[in-house]
């Protein structure tokens, strides 16, 4: 039997590890929650100058290996994200590691008659069907995530009992890891979104609002952007964020074909999800939010090639931008000296 | 009785402190290194304030800011704790009004605030390296010879500044030693350094941003003449450099907690209270969280640096 791992991020493995638990007959490994050990591992055994994603996601491979597992899973996209898997199985190799890479996208594709070879090579009685099934139910269980963060998002700020939306979602989470069919999902995230929306919250008029965009990866760890949709929610704002794994598996690509043509800001995709904040940050400025927060992780370059442009879209309809690049080794109290000055000054505009 | 406020702005190397009233008038001021001991600085700086106070006034409100403004607003039990950068903005603008772009040099950071109507637009912060600042200054001035305070002088006398490469602290350092053995005059190398910190500020911090006048010219740098000619030269107008530029967060601070009216009434006693600090390890996770557990009068009253919330 095959000991299976995954690199983490954000709330993601719960959906990832219902899906391999349910179409394989393999030992799936829990990945540990990142932790400094899991961010000086991958910042060891990196490549100086790789975006931060990578060395987040080596550090828990090793730690993942460590703990048994002989096959990792990793996924590829549209920028360096694209080489992951190659190059971390190499960095793996020449570290000692006997183990087996499956990299799901090959050349910027995901080939499914490949993907069914691999697996069948891990599970002899691994089936088609029940894979589409369970897939099926794991894009919608991904997608009720994604909304119900996004209603999180926008009203944890101001609750009344502080860490009542925190505890709810972490029950939720539990019981989508357990669901047995489609149906009893369906059921569970209503009773949730019922609870959720029960929830006591202040809301005042003139609350705060900021749209963060940036780079995928640093906008879904929590832990790799010192958590700064808890401290925004700690100052009674209000948080719009659009990149999550629904959007980019199911909406991106037909949303971005419509923006594209005839725009004054951009006329190509600029790769990952550049031309994306582009879109977004028209959006924010459009339907008058107070700030734009736009984070990336050091070194990614498509978001830094997105900077110029958004600063000037930014500048045009006078809403503020800040810009942050994370790296596993930033100082954390800078980040929030600037991030406390930011929302200050924001006040100070709303209130003058 | 009138009323009055405190604010302190305890940077990483000096530490600032002003009593103001309600008008905005600096009754008692005081300006000390903080030796990389902040809580010591702060009872000395409490101590010279006392003394320099009038009579007839009753403290009714405590702003801190500067990098350990959470600890000593704790210690002083402030009633606002706010960042640098909105407290140089407000007691900047407390003094000039009509100010629209304030530039900030201080021991370790640098920054660039942009202003309009009254209002912060825009700010920046050196992010990565403390190149270009007081700190890289100082020591530079250890290196020479010279007293800091005297380096402005220094440089004014130079007609032919050298070409020093300020990208980067340590790179700086080698070129100015290069130079220096080469053969250049000592005047010539300081006028060069003051110009990088000028030149390196601009296209770091600065970079981007529509610098408009007025200017105000403030933190410890804009004590050396020679930056605030160069400042000048290179944006090509005029650089307002308060004679009170280097207290104005602390301005800033007390401003604040006037404004924040939740002060109750002080006693400024800093002598009795016992205030420490004792800082561990947690390692109950791979996390290894540096926890800093804060006493007053040997009671823990807080602890900072966790990352689960368990302490």
């Amino acid at each position: 039997m095959y000991n299976i791992a995954f690199p983490q991020m954000g709330d993601y493995c719960v959906p990832a590890y219902f899906l391999l638990s349910n179409i394989l007959d393999a030992n799936i490994i829990k990945a540990p929650k990142i932790t400094n050990k899991t961010i000086e591992l991958g910042f060891k055994y990196s490549p100086d100058f790789v975006c931060t994603p990578f060395k987040y996601t080596l550090g828990t491979m090793i730690e993942c290996l460590d703990m048994g597992a002989d096959t990792l899973i990793q996924y590829g996209g549209g920028c360096r994200y694209g080489y992951y898997a190659e190059l971390q199985e190499k960095i793996l190799n020449d570290l000692g590691y006997d183990f087996k890479m499956i990299n799901l996208v090959i050349e910027g594709r995901i080939n499914l008659r490949r993907i069914n070879k691999l697996l069948k090579q891990i599970d002899s009685k691994y089936s088609k069907i029940k894979s589409i099934y369970y897939s099926f139910i794991t894009l919608k269980m991904i997608k009720y995530m994604d909304e119900i963060d996004d209603f999180i998002r926008e009203n944890v700020g101001f609750e009344v009992v502080k860490g009542s939306f925190e505890k709810l979602k972490e029950e939720m989470l539990i019981k989508f890891g357990n669901v047995k069919s489609y149906h009893e999902l369906k059921i569970i995230y209503r009773y949730f979104l019922n609870k959720f929306k029960c929830v006591k919250v202040y809301k005042p008029d003139d609350r705060l609002r900021i749209g963060i965009i940036g780079e995928l990866y640093t906008l879904m760890e929590p832990f790799s952007n010192y958590y700064i949709e808890k401290e925004l929610a700690k100052n009674n704002i209000e948080v719009k964020r659009f990149t999550n794994v629904d959007y980019l598996f199911l909406r991106k690509s037909k949303r971005m074909k419509k923006y594209l043509k005839n725009n004054p800001y951009v006329k190509y995709s600029m790769g990952a999800d550049a031309s994306d904040n582009v879109a977004n940050c028209q959006y924010l400025c459009e339907n008058g939010y107070d700030g734009i927060i736009h984070i990336k992780s050091s070194f990614c370059t498509p978001e830094i090639g997105v900077m110029q442009v958004i600063s000037k879209i930014a500048e045009s309809y006078d809403v503020p931008i800040m810009f942050f690049s994370f790296d596993g080794q930033s100082s954390e109290t800078g980040f929030k000296t600037r991030l406390e000055a930011f929302y200050d000054m924001l006040e100070m505009r709303k209130n003058k | 009785m009138r009323d009055c406020y405190l604010g302190v702005d305890i940077g990483s190397i000096s530490t600032k402190g002003v009593i103001i009233d309600d008008r905005n008038k600096i009754i008692s001021s005081a300006y000390i290194w903080t030796e990389g001991n902040p809580i010591e600085a702060v009872r000395k700086l409490i101590n010279i304030l006392k003394k320099r106070m009038p009579r007839g006034y009753k403290v009714k409100g405590i702003g801190t800011t500067g990098s350990a403004r959470k600890l000593i607003g704790l210690m002083l039990g402030a009633n606002s704790v706010k960042n640098e950068i909105t407290a140089h903005a407000v007691g900047t603008m407390a003094f000039h009004p009509d100010v629209r772009t304030i530039l900030e040099i201080g021991g370790q950071d640098s920054k660039i605030i942009l202003i309009k109507n009254g209002i912060i637009t825009n700010y920046a912060m050196n992010t990565l390296c403390a190149a270009g600042t007081g700190a890289f200054l100082s020591s530079q001035a250890k290196r020479l010879g010279i007293d800091v305070e005297d380096f402005g002088e220094f440089a004014l006398k130079s007609k032919n500044p050298v070409k020093i490469a300020a990208r980067c602290t340590v790179f700086a350092e080698s070129d100015l030693v290069h130079k220096a053995q080469v053969g250049y005059p000592k005047e010539d190398i300081i006028a060069g350094l003051c110009k990088s910190v000028v030149i390196n500020y601009l296209n770091n911090v600065g970079k981007g941003k529509k610098i408009e006048s007025p200017i105000v010219f403030q933190g410890g740098v804009s004590k050396n003449v020679g930056v605030i000619k160069y400042f000048k030269e290179v944006l090509g107008c005029d650089v307002i450099v308060d004679d009170n530029g280097h207290l104005m967060g602390a301005i800033g601070a007390a401003i604040l907690s006037r404004k924040n009216k939740t002060g109750e009434e002080y006693e400024l006693q800093t002598k009795n209270i016992k205030f420490e600090t004792k800082g561990f390890e947690c390692g109950g996770c791979a996390n290894n969280c540096e926890l800093l557990r804060i006493y007053k009068n040997g009671k823990l009253i807080d602890s900072w640096g966790s990352k689960c919330g368990k302490y």
